[in-house]
Order: C-alpha cells, then structure tokens, then sequence
C-alpha cells in the first residue's frame, strides 16, 4: 500500500530525514517510532504531499507522490500534530467544508460527515464551535477530518499527543477500530502506544530507520532469553567468583554467565538461559547445593524500552523513565 | 473552479463569524458617508455663495462631488486592504491549518484564487454600503450615472491590486499584525510613488510614477474608462497572484 524508498529531506544546515526506506500492507497499523526530532513528522509530511522531498521518492496506493500527488492526495488521510481545525467554525460546518474540499457532494457529503462524526463519537457536538471543544475533542474530530472521504491510507501524527488517559485509550481504541477499512501509519514516541495499537514498528532515529519489525518480534529480540541478575553471597568470607561461575555455567540451559560485580564476599552474575527452561529454580538449587547464600535473585530481562533505547542509542536513564511515564495510562 | 469557490465561501464565511467584518462594513460606511456629506455641503456652500453674488454656477455632480469623494475613498481603502488581507494565510499558517489545505486534493492556485476573490468580494460588500448615500444623490440630484460606475469599476480593480499584494504578503508570515503592517507599509508607497513627478521629470521619475497606482486612479474617478489604467490594475493582480503561488509552493521545499 505505502512504499517508501530512499526518501531523504535536506534542509540548509541539517538532515531531518535521511535515506528512508519501508513499505506498509494493506490493512496494516503501523507505528512510527522515535524521539522527539527524529524525522517523523518530516516524512509523514512528505508522504502527504505537504513537502516535497529532496531525494528519494514513495508511492501510496500505487501513485508516486511526486508525480501524481493529486491522486495521493485523495487516498490520504491525515491528522497532523495539532488537528487543522478552525476555531471559529461548529463541527459539523467544519467537517463539510473539509469534505467538500476532499471532492465529496450532496447527498454522500452528508452521509460521509454523519458516518465520521458517529464513528469518532462527536455526533451529539457537532453543532458546537470548535474553539470551545477540549482538546481531547479537538483531536477527535481532527481525525473525523481525516477519515472523512474513506480514504484508504491514514496518517496520523502523534494522535494521543496531550490527551488525559481515559482519552488516550479512547482514542487507541478508536484508531484500532479503523484499522480494518485504512491502512494506518502513526508516530508517536511513546513504546506502550505501540505495543497496544500497532502491528508493525518501524524506528527511527536522527533521520534514519534503525529496526523495521513486528511488534511481537520487537518483543521477543527483548525477550529471546530469560535473563536473571543473582547475587550470591560467600557463606565463611570467602568466595571465589571464579568457582561460582564455573558452577553456574553447568546448570542446564544456562547459554551465557557474565561476572557483574565483585563485593566483600558476595559477587552479580548476569546468566543468560533459554526462556522455556526453569531457569531460576534450577539455578537457586545449584547456588544453594554448592553452600553458598542466594542473597538476591530477579529476573532481568529486557523491556521494550531497553530495545528501544538500545536501538535509538539514547543512554539517559532518566529520560527513558520519562518515556516509560508518558505511556502509562 | 469549485475548489475556488468552496474555499471563497469558506473565508468569506470566516469574516463574518468574527466581528472584523461587520466592524469593516460599518466603518467603511461611517467614513463614506461622512465624506459624502462634507464634499457635497461643500459644494452647497459654494454655489449659495455663488447665487448670492449673482455669479452662475456651473452645477456638476459627476465633477464637483462624486469626483472628490470617490478619490478620498479610494485613499481611505488603503487603511481597510490590510485588515482584509492580513489573515489570509497567516492565520492559517500559525494555526496548522494550512496543513489541511495543501493536503487536499486542490491545486495551489485554487485556494489562492478562492481566497483573494473573498478578500475582493469582502471589499465589495464594503462598496455597496455606499449605495445608501447614492440613493440620495440620485433621488435629488441628477448625476449621469456612466462615469459612476467606471469610477466604482475603478475601485475594484484598484482594491483588486492591492489585495493580491496583500494576499503574497500573508504568506510570507505566520504573524497577522506583521502582515498587516507590512501590507500598509507596501500599498502606502504605492500610493505615494507618483509624487516624485511633481519636482522631477526624468525617466526614473516616469518609471516610478508610473508604478503609482494613485496615478492610474484619477482617470477612474473622472469616470473615463482608460485601457491603460485597467491594464495596469490586472497586470498587478496577475503579479501579485503569481508571487502568492511561487510563496505557497516554496513552503513545501522550506516548511
């Protein structure tokens, strides 16, 4: 459905957007993940023909979006950051000029604006001023605007972006329903978003994609192994590290022991083990069989955050947390 | 050219969900009407004291008041093309909205041609507040009405060109009062280009004159229909118009 091949976005002194290369299905949601500055909105607006790009090229629905953006034009939906509504104007005057200017007439106009404001449930506000709505409003009918004229394509930009939880899920829920009748694109820089809404990531980072995947593979290159932090304790002072992880290393489905850090008889080992195993069991009864103590044992394994991170190369424990907070809902 | 009007509509629309243009209707009659009284009390004056002084006066309407009056107004325009003009694009570029246009199907053309024919049409509306004081003059006096209408027909087109500067002005800003008052800014000096021929007769000074569009306007207010002056007036809506979609189309390179 959307094809995009070396898009690249130059400005004078900086590259938004360099060297991009993904192609969406059909039917697909698939969530544009990155930091703030990334290129997501660089290249959701070249897809929607509001920029032109400096190299590369995409097709959406089979139209090249340099050479026919007119016919990409009117598969596309789009909500940008900020829903382009006018204030001054009531919901339903909005959304049949937005209509009319989308190509639709007469008696399918009306139809299509009843259906959208049913479908993003804003039917029994639709005479109210949009300047007076709140905001979790305004993005809905930001994205009534959108599906207006059934598009097949919808791109969306950070569509939960300042909205209070309740309407965070609500507004998921909304965009998941949709998902059978237009294939979805939406940024957003929050990893919980992606994981309840999306089907497909594709991350990028300083303008390049870094990791196009499933959801569910992300997932599971975060969780390949199970990962367990021990701290093991020396029960008569003494404790040879040496000794401990030799005997770690002989528990069965254990792949990988790494000494962490080495205390006044005590010592953290990082073991790697294969996920299906009892890993921990079998690793507390070795420990404990050899006479040592088992002063700590926690499963380690890596969030999605982590990968996230790892990916973005984004080192800073506390804005990671500030990530992980933003999602929650 | 549905585009263009479902765009036209929609801005039209927009002057007068705010208070900005029943605010412009009403001033613009207020100020009309208050130089339609003084030029033709004037006037009064004048041919009273002529009769006193058992002098004939040549008595012309056409001449002796619509000619003065329609030369204040087309002055007093100057002061209403940028609030008109000024939100045009700005506001549209400061609210995202734009987004929404340039994501449509509809060509860069449509939507400025929609929106600069509201902001003419705005203008018009503005025009017709004056037919209140028309009524009376045609009622009691008897003016040819010929060179009324050329001199209307003068107003437009005049208003017609500085509003498609006005129009290529807005684009250029997110910021409406910078809009406005570059706008001001540009169409004053327009006006006043033509004062350099009183004291300077060179080429340069032809040029500039030439330039005015005060200068294109007073054969207009004569009401005499000169080619020349009309083709100055669409050759600056063209330009400006042109500016407008180079400026619009630089916006998707530049964002």
């Amino acid at each position: 459905m959307i094809t995009v091949q070396g898009l690249t976005k130059r400005y004078a002194h900086n590259t938004a957007v360099d060297q991009i290369s993904f192609e969406v299905q059909k039917g697909q949601i698939v969530g544009f993940l990155g930091p703030n500055g990334a290129g997501k909105t660089t290249t959701m607006r070249m897809l929607t023909c509001f920029l032109t790009p400096s190299g590369g090229t995409a097709s959406v629905a089979g139209f090249d979006i340099l050479e026919q953006p007119f016919e990409v034009k009117k598969r596309i939906g789009y909500l940008p950051e900020t829903p382009p509504v006018y204030p001054e104007m009531r919901i339903a005057e909005y959304l049949m000029f937005v209509g009319r200017l989308k190509g639709l007439t007469g008696s399918d106009l009306r139809s299509r604006v009843d259906y959208s404001c049913e479908r993003c449930a804003i039917a029994d506000v639709k005479d109210k001023i949009i300047g007076k709505l709140s905001k979790g409003y305004r993005q809905r009918v930001g994205l009534a605007q959108a599906i207006i004229h059934n598009p097949g394509v919808l791109i969306l930009d950070e569509p939960t972006a300042g909205l209070d939880p309740k309407q965070i899920n609500e507004t998921r829920d909304l965009i998941k329903s949709l998902a059978g009748d237009h294939t979805i694109i939406l940024s957003t820089h929050i990893l919980p978003e992606v994981s309840q809404t999306c089907e497909q990531v594709i991350i990028i980072n300083k303008g390049k994609v870094v990791a196009t995947d499933s959801v569910g593979n992300l997932q599971g290159r975060a969780r390949s192994g199970e990962s367990v932090l021990l701290e093991i304790g020396g029960r008569n002072g003494s404790l040879d590290p040496k000794a401990v992880q030799r005997k770690l290393e002989q528990v069965a489905g254990v792949t990988r022991v790494a000494f962490k850090e080495d205390g006044q008889r005590r010592a953290v080992f990082e073991v790697e083990g294969r996920k299906d195993r009892s890993l921990r069991g079998d690793l507390a009864r070795a420990v404990v069989e050899s006479g040592w103590d088992l002063n700590e044992l926690r499963a380690a394994s890596m969030s999605l955050e982590e990968v996230f991170l790892q990916l973005t190369g984004e080192e800073t424990p506390a804005e990671m947390a500030g990530v992980a907070a933003g999602g929650q809902s | 050219m549905r585009n263009v009007w479902i765009i036209c509509s929609k801005e039209l629309r927009s002057y007068f969900v705010s208070p900005i243009g029943y605010f412009l209707l009403v001033m613009f009659a207020f100020i009309f009407g208050y130089f339609f009284w003084t030029d033709l009390y004037y006037v009064m004056q004048a041919t009273m004291q002529a009769q006193m002084e058992g002098e004939p006066f040549p008595m012309d309407i056409n001449e002796q008041v619509i000619r003065p009056l329609l030369s204040n107004m087309n002055v007093i325009a100057l002061f209403f093309i940028p609030m008109i003009t000024m939100r045009l694009f700005a506001e549209e570029k400061r609210s995202g909205t734009i987004e929404l246009l340039a994501t449509s199907p509809v060509h860069d053309i449509e939507i400025i041609l929609g929106k600069w024919l509201a902001a003419v049409l705005m203008y018009g509306l503005m025009l017709l507040t004056s037919v209140f004081d028309f009524i009376f003059m045609f009622k009691y006096g008897n003016p040819n009405w010929k060179p009324v209408a050329i001199g209307y027909l003068g107003m437009l087109l005049q208003a017609g060109a500085l509003l498609a500067i006005g129009t290529f002005i807005s684009t250029l800003t997110k910021n409406q009062i910078i809009a406005g008052a570059a706008t001001f800014g540009v169409c004053l000096l327009l006006f006043v280009l033509n004062w350099v021929s009183q004291f300077d007769t060179s080429t340069w000074a032809q040029v500039l004159s030439y330039m005015s569009v005060n200068g294109h306007f007073d054969s207009f207010a004569r009401g005499v229909l000169d080619s020349k002056d009309a083709v100055f007036d669409v050759t600056v809506i063209f330009l400006g118009l042109f500016f407008t979609a180079r400026s619009m189309e630089s916006l998707r390179w530049r964002s």
